[in-house]
């Protein structure tokens, strides 16, 4: 029964409040950086409002059960690595062992319900930018799964983000140390890719390919795949948190330096999209194929060390 | 008024066609997104695809090839969806009136909300004119109650 409470309250209720207002951050900061006024505070929930009022049209041919399923898988995959998340948060001895594997696989979801629902809509430009969201998934990946081992090695190899979390609260954060903090760059890199935030935002390159997987997606579906979106925006950044910073506490003053970790983080993730033009999908995987592996590699070694 | 259609009000992504205009409309439509009008304040968008769009922007003298993809376009987008005839050629094809190429305005193809005259109409003039718009709607759906 708790577990239920969880899932509806902290999983899927705080996730989608807390992305709502990233959201809206990303989106004024974004206008201020532009010396606009940007949108009011309310503009992202307004928006899934009325997609969820408007039409939804099928294409004509594609396969329906895909098309219209593909959204709820993703947003489903998202609603429950933010409830592993938060049941690690606030009592990190009740979960159960293997939960970061569980996290990482849950993580890749999203990813795969775009291009589900890309290949489903029958449309070129969809195939276009589903293909390219494959090929990115197989770019970032490999150096996202390297940089996160590198938290599992600091704390004495244990696969449990209840045991990282009891790590860094007697011994310091993970960010602290030469290896945790070189894993945490390329981690930062490899969300931005998961995000599909400008530079890495090829799959869905609004003015190249006008959306890419989500241009045959009107009404519900779309607004299913925005809260998706948002939720990501929280739900990334808390997972990184609780792997390199501690965590969320929530005695104290410890409060007020959780919710400022993660407005920095939502705010250096915000800083790169605004800084950088759009890469190629070449560009992109020889970069995390690359340096970025290079780097993750680097820190695991230097993990190994006890550097 | 019904939240579904208040929301719409507050969000209203655009889409923005042009029918064989001159582009001199289509630069002022892009005019008011940059940041001396930004009118991402009042929550619109350029929406890339017609399926994500609330509001159809048309340019243009409709010519003969344009018009019947101007059909597909609004038969494609998801309703609610509003119309907004942009610019002298859109409104009665201005200078190409008696042209064999544009046998019939916008509104005698499909219904159009408002219409924003000009030869092209300054930003400010389609900033009013989608507000206009804005309170259209919400009047007829006051009326429509009584």
């Amino acid at each position: 029964m708790i577990y239920l409470f969880y899932l509806i309250f902290y999983g899927f209720l705080l996730t989608a409040i807390v992305g709502l207002l990233a959201s809206w951050i990303d989106r004024k900061v974004t206008a201020r950086v532009q010396y606009r006024v940007g949108p009011p505070v309310l503009q992202p929930l307004i928006d899934i409002v009325k997609l969820l009022g408007k039409e939804t049209l099928i294409p004509k041919g594609a396969s329906k059960m895909t098309f219209l399923g593909a959204p709820l898988a993703g947003l489903a995959s998202v609603i429950l690595v933010s409830t592993l998340l938060w049941v690690n948060n606030v009592s990190s001895n009740s979960t159960f062992l293997g939960d970061l594997i569980v996290v990482i696989y849950l993580l890749t979801i999203p990813s795969v319900s775009i291009i589900m629902g890309g290949f489903a809509s029958r449309n070129p430009l969809a195939s276009l930018g589903a293909s390219r969201e494959m090929k990115l998934i197989l770019g970032y990946e490999l150096p996202f799964v390297l940089a996160v081992f590198v938290p599992v090695i600091k704390s004495g190899f244990s696969i449990r983000l209840g045991d990282i979390l009891n790590y860094q609260l007697q011994n310091g954060v993970i960010i602290g140390s030469w290896s945790g903090f070189i894993a945490f760059v390329v981690v930062v890199m490899c969300i931005q890719a998961k995000l599909a935030l400008v530079p890495f935002d090829i799959a869905e390159a609004e003015t190249e390919i006008v959306g890419g997987p989500l241009i045959e997606y009107s009404g519900s579906g779309l607004a299913v795949y925005r809260l998706m979106k948002n939720m990501l925006l929280f739900v990334l950044p808390f997972f990184l948190m609780i792997l390199f910073m501690g965590g969320l506490r929530f005695d104290g003053i410890h409060l007020l330096w959780g919710i400022l970790k993660y407005v920095g983080l939502v705010a250096i993730i915000t800083v790169i999209r605004n800084t950088n033009p759009r890469v190629r999908i070449d560009q992109a995987v020889r970069f995390f194929w690359g340096p970025m592996t290079v780097l993750a590699s680097i820190s695991v070694i230097m993990a190994f060390l006890g550097l | 008024m019904s939240m579904k259609l208040k929301a719409l009000l507050k969000s209203p992504w655009v889409f923005h066609l042009s029918t064989g205009s001159c582009n001199n409309c289509d630069i002022e439509i892009l005019d008011c997104l940059t940041p001396r009008f930004d009118i991402e304040r009042f929550g619109m968008l350029l929406a890339g695809s017609i399926k994500h769009a609330d509001v159809l922007l048309i340019t243009g003298s409709c010519n003969r090839q344009s018009v019947i993809r101007l059909k597909r376009l609004y038969e494609q987008a998801p309703k609610p969806c509003l119309v907004v005839a942009i610019g002298e050629c859109s409104l009665s094809r201005g200078l190409f009136m008696h042209s064999y190429n544009c046998p019939v305005p916008l509104d005698k193809i499909i219904p159009v909300d408002v219409y924003i005259p000009g030869c092209p109409p300054k930003p400010e003039a389609i900033i009013a004119g989608v507000v206009k718009l804005i309170e259209k709607v919400k009047k007829e759906k006051v009326e429509s109650k009584k």
